[in-house]
């Protein structure tokens, strides 16, 4: 058994997502390979060297890999499996891993496995479907495996007390005429990612407004936590994308979750019911939400969520 | 663009509360209501734009499933397809069809029809796998523009606005190409009863993967279907201080 993990980064630092997939690929069992392809990513590759577990780093630096597109990943990705050979290929199931994977699963004539949620042994993964409605345990019978692996549900790997060594991955013409990178607008923000975040405050169509959002960023500032939100708040407009949390948005699974004016539907309660503390504040108490929520206050939001701010 | 071709998935309902078969080995689906995946008719309404715009000449949806399948193959065509495809499997053979079998009979379709554009959703609500766009593209050979939040044609080809992560990302692919739809790419139109009627004689070919020369064997097998571990309610507080020392007794402050 052997496996390669695609990494995740920015060239100069390593998304945290890498730590939990290196961990899914220790279970799987095997050496592990990390691949770090980029176009400046000697940073990127000497963090992940250190990680616990690494037995090898393969990088790739190329002005192909700008914009990180699937469609120079992929021969990259696929020429060193024809080298090595691995037995299992990991990407975290991020919106990067989730575009990339299929695409080299596809060239291997394989059936990919997303967002596994527990490994049984080398061929048995566990993943949910219908909105972590149903537990699906899943055997492959494709000679290499392609996983993308949720976070939440695997400990990162510690970044120090690993000793891989560094190679050079294939080299190859790996430009792709297909498709050219242009720019990227990320959401500037000095509070934590989401999917890493310890707290997170999220807000639904409950909040009436974006402005409104305001009141969530107060009380997110007490406890240095993100802030999200639900499907229906992206749908009404009070928030990008890129805040939310659920079957098609986020998974998360922070400390402490406080889902504020959110009802609860099925498809956002699939992105964050493994929190460890969930509070429910909705005015209405027949939301679902109270269903899965550890407290729940029956309050309006709009005097309750100010007055905690103010008390803590 | 001459022709685009939707991918449509007949799912169930969004709304509906999905119960686990006391076999263990699925889901239960007879006697529930079904619709088209929600993702695909934001694939629809961006072709059926695309053909109002004048970009695009003919809409071909397509559905691989079983006879069922029809009815959203319908529900495209009232929305503003021109044609359907039905690529018929049986009920047996569609619980482990996969996208690595959905993605070539998509790939020999766009072929066969000459297709320039193929939309599908980003993900189906039921398998949640999020990989027939990708895996398409990649049987091609053509440029993937997944998670699509915004799409415009230009003399080049195609310049996408996809979601990602941490935000957006804008890409230049060339033409043809596959692309996903992603939420706010669109706002879906209803079918109006006038054009539900209209479907109705809109043409619908069926073909079987074997037509189309695809091998559906099994890639997976199931080994369990279970339910999700229950979380349990906790305890209601009666105001702001009751549950501020709760969040105190917590750890959490």
């Amino acid at each position: 058994k052997s496996t390669l993990v695609v990494a995740e980064h920015n060239n100069e630092t390593l998304n945290p997502l890498t730590l939990n997939t290196i961990t899914a690929a220790k279970k799987i069992g095997g050496d592990v390979t990390v691949l770090v392809a980029g176009t400046k990513c000697g940073p990127a590759s000497e963090a992940v060297a250190k990680v616990e577990g690494v037995t090898k780093v393969l990088v790739a630096e190329n002005a192909a890999f700008k914009g990180f597109t699937a469609e120079s990943l992929t021969p990259l990705v696929l020429a060193a499996q024809s080298q090595f050979k691995f037995t299992h290929i990991l990407a975290g199931a991020s919106a990067f891993g989730k575009n990339v994977l299929p695409r080299i699963a596809a060239k291997l004539d394989v059936s990919p496995i997303s967002e596994i949620i527990d490994v049984k042994s080398e061929d048995t993964f566990v993943r949910t479907i219908y909105a972590g409605n149903a537990i699906l345990t899943l055997k492959s019978k494709d000679p290499v495996k392609v996983i993308t692996v949720r976070g939440t549900n695997f400990p990162p790997a510690a970044t120090s007390g690993g000793n891989g060594a560094v190679e050079q991955a294939p080299a190859g013409d790996y430009a792709s005429s297909l498709t050219e990178f242009v720019s990227q607008e990320l959401t500037k923000s000095d509070r934590p990612e989401l999917t890493g975040a310890k707290v997170i405050i999220s807000g639904g169509r409950g909040l009436k407004s974006g402005d409104n959002f305001k009141l969530l960023y107060d009380l997110a500032d007490k406890f240095g936590a993100a802030v999200g939100a639900s499907r229906a708040a992206v749908d009404a407009g009070f928030v990008p994308n890129d805040l939310q949390i659920g079957q098609t948005g986020k998974i998360v699974a922070p400390d402490l979750y406080i889902a504020v004016g959110i009802s609860g539907a099925i498809q956002h309660l699939a992105g964050m019911k493994d929190s460890k503390t969930i509070v429910a504040i909705n005015k209405d108490p027949e939301a679902p939400i109270f269903q899965v929520a550890d407290i729940g206050l029956v309050a309006d939001l709009f005097k309750a969520v100010p007055e905690l701010t103010g008390k803590l | 663009m001459a022709r685009v071709l939707v991918g449509v998935k007949r799912v169930i309902d969004y709304a509906v509360k999905v119960r686990v078969k006391p076999e263990k080995n699925g889901v239960v689906t007879q006697g529930v209501k079904h619709s088209m995946n929600p993702f695909d008719e934001i694939a629809v309404e961006e072709a059926v734009k695309l053909k109002e715009k004048k970009l695009a000449g003919e809409i071909i949806a397509v559905s691989v499933g079983p006879a069922q399948s029809q009815e959203v193959i319908r529900t495209a065509l009232a929305m503003g397809a021109d044609r359907g495809v039905h690529v018929e499997v049986s009920a047996a053979e569609y619980d482990l069809l996969q996208p690595v079998h959905v993605s070539k009979i998509l790939a020999k379709l766009a072929l066969d029809e000459k297709a320039d554009l193929v939309i599908l959703g980003k993900q189906a609500i039921d398998d949640d796998a999020n990989q027939t766009a990708q895996m398409t593209a990649a049987v091609l050979d053509w440029p993937q523009g997944t998670f699509c939040n915004k799409v415009e044609k230009t003399d080049a080809g195609l310049t996408i606005v996809r979601e990602i992560d941490g935000g957006l990302e804008t890409i230049k692919t060339k033409i043809p190409a596959v692309l996903s739809a992603d939420l706010r790419l669109n706002t879906p139109r209803y079918a109006t009863l006038p054009n539900i009627m209209k479907a109705k004689k809109k043409p619908l070919k069926k073909v079987t993967p074997k037509d189309l020369g695809v091998d559906t064997s099994p890639r997976i097998e199931i080994i369990s279907v279970e339910d999700p571990p229950v979380r349990q309610a906790g305890a209601a507080v009666a105001d702001v201080d009751a549950l501020v020392a709760k969040l105190k007794a917590g750890g959490h402050i």
